[in-house]
C-alpha cells in the first residue's frame, strides 16, 4: 500500500510537469488553433536561460527564475513573430512543420551553446524530504506540484474572467471576426506566445532538480506532454494538468507494477484508446458543423 | 507556349500529355540506367537511398498528399517491411515471396491504423499516428524471439532467382529503380482512377465528397492500406542496402524525414517525391563537402579582397571551428524546413513549375500567379 502512494505521488508530480508542458500546448492552441510541436523545446531553452542566470552568473534562485520567464516571454514574442504569423491561418500541417523546424532549429542551437551534458541548477527545493507518517515527499517534486496548481488557477481566471482572456478565445474561434470588433488580434496572439514560452520556462525550472537540464529533454518531455494535452480535451486548461496527471500516474504506476517496457508505452497505449472511445479528449467540446 | 487542345475526358486523363512528356522523361530514364557505370560507389550508395526515400515520398504523397491525412508515423511501416525481409529471409523464403508479403503484412496494418484514423483529423490524426510508431518502436525493441530487440537484425545478401545481388552492385540499383518507376506509374494511374479521384475529392472536402456519394470510410482506409504498403516494400530494400536493422533507426526522426521529403519537393505532385528525395539524401554529402572545403574557399575570398594572410588563415580555423560544430546539421535541417513552409509551400516542384512558367509566359511571368491569399483563422473545432 504504502509502495502504491508512494508512486502515486511520484506520479503526480512527473504529470504535473506533463501538465505544465501541455498548459503551454494548450494556450496556443486554445488562442490560435496552432499546435507548436516546439513547446518542450521552449521549456527546455527556458531551463538553459535559468542555468546561465542561476548557476553560471550566480544569481539568487528567484531573480533567476524571473529573469529566465522574462527573457523566455520575450523569445516566444520573437518565434511567433518570425515563425508563426507569416503563416497564421493557412493549414495546421504547414504550421505544425514550421514548429517542428523550430525545435529542430532550438534543439541544436542549445547543444552548441551550452553542450550536451546534463546541467544542473540547484534550487532551495534541490534537497530535503517531507515525511508524513511513513510516506516520504521530495520538496522538489512538491514544489513541482504546488506550482502547477497555482499556474492553473491562474490561467483558467485570466482566460475565462479578464478582458484580454477572452479577447484570445474569440481570435481563435474567428479571427476575422475577432477584428472587427476591435481586437488587436496580431498583439493578442503575440502576448499568447509570451505567456506559453513563459509557463514552458517555469516548467524547465521546476523540473531541473528532477531529471536535470540537457539539449534534448524537450523532445522526450514534449511527447509525453502530448498525450496530456490529448487526454484533456487540448483546448481546456485544467484538462491539460488532468491528463498530465493522469498519464505521469499511468507511466509510473506501468514502471512499477507491469514489466519492462510498457513504462514507456502505457501513455501512448492510454492516448490511441482515448481518441478511440472520446476522440473530443475528457474534457474538449463535441460540436458538429451546421452545414 | 504549347497549347493543349482536349476533346475528350481520355485526352484529359493522359499519362503523357503530349510528345514533349515522353522525350524528357525518355532521355530522363536514359541517363538512369547508364548512372551505375558513369558514377563513383559512394555516389551510386546514395542515389539508392533517393530511390528508396522516393519510394516511401510516393507512398506517403497518396496519403498525406492526396487523401489529406497527416501522418508521422510512416518510420513504423518502413520497420514492418524490413523486419518482415529480416524474419522472413531467415526461414530461406525467396525474395519474390517475401517482398510481396512484406508489402502485403504492412498494408494490412495500415489499414488497421487507418480503421481508428476515420474518426480523427488534423492535429489528432497527427499525435495518433506518432503513438502508433513509438509503439511500434518500442514492440520492435521488445518482442525480441521475432526481432531480435535492440541487437538488431543482419539481413543477408539479397539473392534473386539464384543469382546473389550485393547491396552495392548496379543489379541492386536497378532493381531499386524498377521500383520506384513501377510505384510512380502505379501510382498515377490510381490517382486517376476513379479511386485516386475519390481521394482527391476528401482532400478538399470531406462534406463535399460525402455529399457526391464518395465512401469516404472506405476510400480512407485504401488509402492508408496502399501507403503502407508501398512504404512496406520500400522497407525491404532498405533492409536490404543497410543489410542490419535495428529499432533505433526507425525513430520519429525518420518519420520526420519522410514528411520533410514531400514537403520540401512538393505535395500537390508526384514530382515531389523524388525531388524531395534527392535534397533530403544529398544534404549529407553536401554538409560533409562543406565542412572540409568551406573554410579553404572563404579564406581564399577574403585573401582576394585584400586580407592578409594572417587574417585569411584566422578566418580559416574560425570558419572551420564554426562549421565542425556538434548539431550544425539539426540547425540547417530546422531553417531549411522552416524556409520551406514559410517561403516555397509549393516545393521545389512548385519553384521548378513557376521557372517553367517564366520562360514560357516571357516577358509576361506576374508574380501575383502564385501569391498566396490571405487567410483567417477560422475555429477547426466546429468542423
Amino acid at each position: 500500500m504504502l509502495d502504491f502512494v508512494q508512486q502515486l505521488v511520484s506520479g503526480v508530480a512527473l504529470g504535473c510537469v506533463y501538465g505544465l508542458i501541455a498548459l503551454g500546448f494548450v494556450l496556443v492552441y486554445k488562442a490560435t488553433e496552432v499546435v507548436n510541436f516546439a513547446q518542450g523545446d521552449l521549456m527546455m531553452l527556458g531551463g538553459f536561460f535559468a542555468f546561465t542566470f542561476i548557476g553560471m552568473m550566480g544569481l539568487n534562485y528567484w531573480i533567476g527564475f524571473a529573469g529566465a520567464v522574462a527573457a523566455m516571454a520575450l523569445f516566444g514574442m520573437l518565434a511567433e513573430r518570425v515563425v508563426v504569423r507569416p503563416i497564421l491561418g493557412y493549414p495546421q500541417f504547414s504550421i505544425i512543420m514550421a514548429t517542428i523546424g523550430l525545435g529542430y532549429f532550438l534543439r541544436s542551437v542549445a547543444g552548441m551553446i551550452w553542450g550536451t551534458d546534463d546541467l544542473k541548477i540547484e534550487t532551495p527545493f534541490s534537497h530535503g524530504v517531507l515525511r508524513v507518517g511513513s510516506l516520504v515527499l521530495a520538496y522538489d517534486k512538491l514544489s513541482v506540484i504546488a506550482a502547477t496548481m497555482i499556474l492553473c488557477a491562474l490561467l483558467w481566471l485570466f482566460f475565462n474572467k479578464t478582458t484580454l482572456g477572452t479577447a484570445m478565445r474569440a481570435s481563435s474561434e474567428n479571427m476575422l471576426a475577432a477584428y472587427y470588433m476591435g481586437i488587436p488580434v496580431k498583439r493578442v496572439v503575440s502576448v499568447v506566445w509570451a505567456i506559453s514560452a513563459a509557463v514552458a520556462t517555469c516548467a524547465g525550472v521546476l523540473l531541473a532538480p528532477i531529471t536535470f537540464i540537457h539539449s534534448n529533454v524537450g523532445l522526450v518531455l514534449g511527447l509525453k506532454a502530448f498525450p496530456a494535452a490529448v487526454l484533456g480535451g487540448f483546448g481546456s486548461i485544467p484538462g491539460a494538468v488532468v491528463g498530465g496527471v493522469l498519464i505521469g500516474v499511468i507511466e509510473s504506476m506501468a514502471g512499477f507494477y507491469l514489466a519492462e517496457g510498457w513504462k514507456d508505452v502505457a501513455p501512448y497505449i492510454v492516448l490511441l484508446a482515448v481518441l478511440l472511445l472520446k476522440p473530443e479528449g475528457l474534457f474538449g467540446l463535441h460540436v458538429r458543423k451546421k452545414v | 507556349m504549347r497549347f493543349l487542345f482536349k476533346t475528350d475526358y481520355e485526352d484529359d486523363i493522359k499519362l503523357f500529355p503530349h510528345s514533349g512528356y515522353v522525350v524528357s522523361y525518355g532521355i530522363l530514364l536514359a541517363l538512369l540506367l547508364i548512372a551505375p557505370y558513369v558514377l563513383s560507389s559512394y555516389l551510386m550508395s546514395q542515389l539508392v537511398f533517393v530511390c528508396i526515400y522516393a519510394t516511401v515520398g510516393v507512398g506517403l504523397l497518396i496519403l498525406t498528399g492526396f487523401t489529406g491525412q497527416a501522418s508521422l508515423g510512416h518510420a513504423a511501416f518502413l520497420a514492418i517491411g524490413a523486419y518482415t525481409a529480416a524474419y522472413l529471409q531467415k526461414y530461406n523464403v525467396p525474395f519474390p515471396v517475401y517482398f510481396l508479403a512484406a508489402g502485403a503484412l504492412t498494408g494490412l496494418i495500415g489499414a488497421m491504423v487507418g480503421f481508428p484514423a476515420l474518426r480523427l483529423t488534423g492535429i489528432y490524426l497527427v499525435i495518433a499516428t506518432i503513438s502508433f510508431a513509438l509503439i511500434v518502436e518500442e514492440i520492435l525493441a521488445r518482442w525480441e524471439s521475432v526481432t531480435n530487440g535492440n541487437e538488431g537484425m543482419r539481413v543477408k545478401t539479397l539473392s534473386l532467382l539464384g543469382v546473389t545481388v550485393p547491396r552495392d552492385s548496379p543489379t541492386f540499383y536497378f532493381l531499386c529503380l524498377a521500383v520506384l518507376v513501377l510505384t510512380i506509374v502505379g501510382t498515377l494511374n490510381l490517382l486517376r482512377s476513379p479511386t485516386g479521384r475519390a481521394f482527391v475529392a476528401i482532400r478538399d472536402s470531406e462534406t463535399a465528397a460525402r455529399s457526391m456519394g464518395v465512401n469516404v470510410a472506405l476510400y480512407k482506409v485504401k488509402s492508408f492500406a496502399i501507403s503502407a504498403a508501398i512504404t512496406g516494400f520500400a522497407g525491404v530494400l532498405f533492409a536490404h542496402k543497410l543489410s542490419f536493422i535495428s529499432p533505433e533507426m526507425f525513430t520519429l526522426q525518420l518519420s520526420i524525414e519522410f514528411i520533410i521529403v514531400i514537403l520540401i519537393g512538393g505535395t500537390f505532385s508526384l514530382h515531389g517525391a523524388v525531388l524531395g528525395a534527392i535534397f533530403i539524401v544529398m544534404i549529407d554529402p553536401f554538409l560533409t563537402y562543406l565542412k572540409d572545403d568551406l573554410p579553404g574557399i572563404i579564406a581564399g575570398i577574403a585573401a582576394t579582397f585584400g586580407a592578409g594572410a594572417a587574417t585569411a588563415g584566422n578566418i580559416q580555423s574560425k570558419v572551420a571551428a564554426f562549421a565542425s560544430l556538434n548539431g550544425l546539421k539539426g540547425a540547417i535541417y530546422g531553417i531549411i524546413i522552416v524556409l520551406f513552409v514559410l517561403f516555397e509551400p509549393l516545393g521545389l516542384y512548385g519553384r521548378w513549375l513557376k521557372i517553367k512558367l517564366f520562360f514560357q509566359l516571357f516577358p509576361l511571368y506576374k508574380r501575383a500567379t502564385f501569391k498566396r491569399q490571405k487567410i483567417y483563422v477560422k475555429s477547426e473545432r466546429n468542423r
